[in-house]
């Protein structure tokens, strides 16, 4: 009993004592220590029984995915309930919530790195992971909404027999370009954090199999100091480069509508609310896929309380930016007087999405609220159960922009009402079951801790520690590098 | 130490540091010594380590200028020339090439471009994937990708001899010294 109350103890580097720099890792960890706790994942002979039952429901629905492509392509895009006035709805939905999905990954790996945010090293990883899978998942919507999915690749600039080219001043083509780009840089980027990585486990390899596929992977890595220097500086250049690359990319998709001439899409604040509310979505999924994982695993003295603290205070930043935005854009609405965006607006949250609007709202700027609460912020349950919302509500914002805008727009006579078909949402469930499948997957075979970079920023034992931060843990009273004292 | 016994040619010496610290000490020894042709191997990137080993700043960001400008005159060209020269393309009368509307596309190649050199061009100049090194014999080199602090000097450094700097790693208060025999049988 004793023990649980010291190990509890041990286990919370929440407090704010500007006199000692909150540990990064907790626990009695060191270099090896810490090697053993992430490779043991993809080195155990077995995953704990959730991963399989998780593994088998995920899989059962990205089958779902498939047999929803294939019964759309063999048919025809009637299956869905797309019609004039609406359409676009579930489809553009599902790909601007993955997309965004993935904007806090780079912002994570790219962003806090630039900002000297040492704690993102924990996190970085698995948050990467996420955001190539999300935008694997955004990736197929615009890809099987086409209708003609076979000559998908007309999108692309080449030359062809029919000697045209696609409108490069179309927002559409302006997407293919910036979320292709964002794919191969987050993989590259991904990839290449992950090479050192995929050398330890190599290292480590009891079998000639994971000794010749982590070796392949890894490159040949063997820490040398000149390669780090350059592997340094290139990490550095890839978070400089991705950096406005992801604020690029959510404004790209945001111009797909906002340079449209339709109420409730033709807004200036777009981007940067289009941006924010990314962000926002995506520390939602990172929430909802580390609190489980870090149970899970037992990585909770890696992934500390501290970093949920933090992920949950972005979230509130982001969140009540989005609140912020929503605020403004009844304002303009009001403030510029055209009575078309006015009616928009207020149909919006009074018309027969109303319900959509109000969903929106609590979940993204009302509840979020309750992480001003610090004692909220730091138990798992309560971050999850909100993390959760937070999905829930960025999927609305998108379903409301798109929907509600398109189905009552200038000519009354042309209204009309949008209704989804089982095929949509069972293809939107699909997803889900394809992003989560590549995330156990991921679980199961790579290191989803960054430990090169945790290692980078370790305590170091207290023998090499300069005395006067020795002295602050002593005043401090608490186990300073971890010790349970 | 059975190089000689193997027939194998010597291809340097392996020794192992306990600390960070203690590495970055000898590796400033090892530079102030003169040596060339030789490395430190480290699980971590070592802060200081640069300096202390005398590294010289890489050209890679030169490199990843280059592959900017390229994608952002690749870009911008690319839409020149198939919307407004091989099939001029009227978009709501406005005018054939006009900058605004391209930028985006521009922007994003940039960014392709420089990131797939700073990919590409950091592997390149690292002489990596190479899948085979004399240093991945020895087995006590595993751990340089968990725990250990390690420094290899090679035999075709002028100023090696397997003797003196044996001696010198040694004194530099290395924990062991290994002999790494060459990859040619």
């Amino acid at each position: 009993m004793a023990e649980a109350v010291l190990d509890e103890r041990a286990l919370d580097n929440t407090s704010d004592d500007p006199r000692r720099r909150a540990p990064l890792v907790l626990g009695a960890n060191d270099l090896v220590t810490i090697t053993d706790k992430v490779c043991r994942v993809p080195e155990a002979p077995r995953m704990p029984r959730a991963w399989y039952v998780a593994l088998c429901v995920s899989a059962a629905f990205t089958a779902v995915l498939a047999a929803m492509i294939g019964y759309l392509v063999f048919t025809g895009v009637g299956v869905w309930g797309l019609n004039r006035p609406v359409g676009w709805a579930f489809d553009i939905t599902n790909f601007v919530f993955w997309v965004g999905i993935g904007h806090a990954g780079t912002l994570i790996s790219a962003i806090l790195f630039l900002f000297r945010q040492s704690w993102r090293t924990a996190i970085n990883r698995s948050a990467e992971a996420m955001t190539i899978f999300a935008v694997v998942c955004a990736g197929l919507f615009p890809a099987i909404h086409v209708g003609r999915i076979w000559v998908i690749y007309w999108v692309f600039p080449y030359p062809n027999q029919m000697a045209v080219w696609p409108n490069f001043r179309s927002p559409l083509l302006w997407d293919v370009f910036a979320v292709g780009t964002y794919l191969v840089v987050s993989v590259l980027f991904w990839y290449m954090g992950m090479v050192p990585d995929l050398a330890t486990l190599r290292d480590r390899a009891t079998t000639r199999a994971r000794h010749l596929v982590y070796g392949v992977l890894a490159m040949g890595w063997r820490g040398s100091a000149r390669h780090w220097h350059r592997y340094e500086k290139a990490y550095l250049l890839l978070a400089a480069l991705a950096t406005p690359l992801v604020l690029s990319v959510h404004s790209v998709v945001s111009f797909d509508f906002a340079v449209s001439m339709l109420p409730g899409w033709h807004t200036t604040i777009f981007p940067p609310y289009f941006v924010a509310g990314a962000i926002f979505s995506g520390f939602g999924m990172v929430l909802t896929l580390l609190v489980p994982a870090r149970e899970l695993f037992g990585l909770k003295d890696v992934i500390t309380l501290r970093h949920l603290d933090n992920m949950c205070k972005i979230v509130v930043a982001t969140g009540s930016i989005v609140g912020y935005a929503y605020a403004v854009e009844f304002f303009v609405a009001w403030y510029g007087q055209n009575e078309y965006e006015l009616f928009t607006f207020l149909n919006r949250a009074l018309g027969p999405y109303g319900w959509c609007y109000w969903t929106m709202v609590s979940c993204n700027v009302v509840l979020p609220q309750l992480f001003w609460s610090g004692k909220l912020r730091r138990t798992p349950w309560v971050v999850f159960g909100l993390s959760l919302v937070v999905n829930v509500g960025m999927w609305f914002e998108r379903f409301v922009i798109i929907v509600s805008s398109l189905h009552r727009d200038y000519l009354p006579s042309s209204w009309g009402f949008y209704k989804p078909t089982w095929v949509e949402i069972l293809t939107l469930m699909g997803s889900f079951g394809l992003f989560f499948t590549l995330f156990l997957l991921f679980l199961r075979f790579l290191p989803m801790v960054a430990m090169a970079e945790v290692k980078a920023v370790m305590p170091r034992p207290a023998a090499e520690e300069p005395e006067h931060e020795v002295a602050a843990r002593a005043l401090a009273g608490r186990g300073g590098s971890g010790e349970p004292t | 130490m059975s190089a000689g016994a193997s027939g194998r040619r010597l291809f340097g010496l392996l020794a192992e540091f306990r600390s960070p610290e203690e590495l970055l000490q000898a590796c400033r020894q090892i530079r102030d010594a003169g040596y060339r042709s030789w490395d430190a191997h480290t699980p971590f990137p070592v802060h200081g380590l640069e300096a202390a080993m005398g590294i010289r700043h890489t050209v890679l960001p030169w490199l990843v200028l280059c592959g900017g400008l390229a994608g952002a005159l690749g870009g911008l060209l690319l839409q020149w020339w198939t919307n407004a020269l091989d099939y001029p393309l009227i978009v709501s009368g406005k005018p054939l090439w006009s900058l605004p509307a391209n930028i985006p596309v521009a922007f994003e190649m940039t960014i392709l471009l420089s990131a797939v050199t700073a990919f590409f061009g950091m592997f390149a100049l690292n002489r990596l994937p190479r899948f085979s090194h004399p240093a991945f014999r020895s087995a006590r080199f595993r751990r340089a990708t968990t725990d250990g602090f390690f420094v290899t000097i090679e035999a075709d450094d002028p100023r090696f001899d397997v003797e003196g700097t044996e001696q010198l790693l040694r004194s530099l208060g290395a924990s062991a010294v290994e002999w790494l025999e060459d990859e040619e049988d």
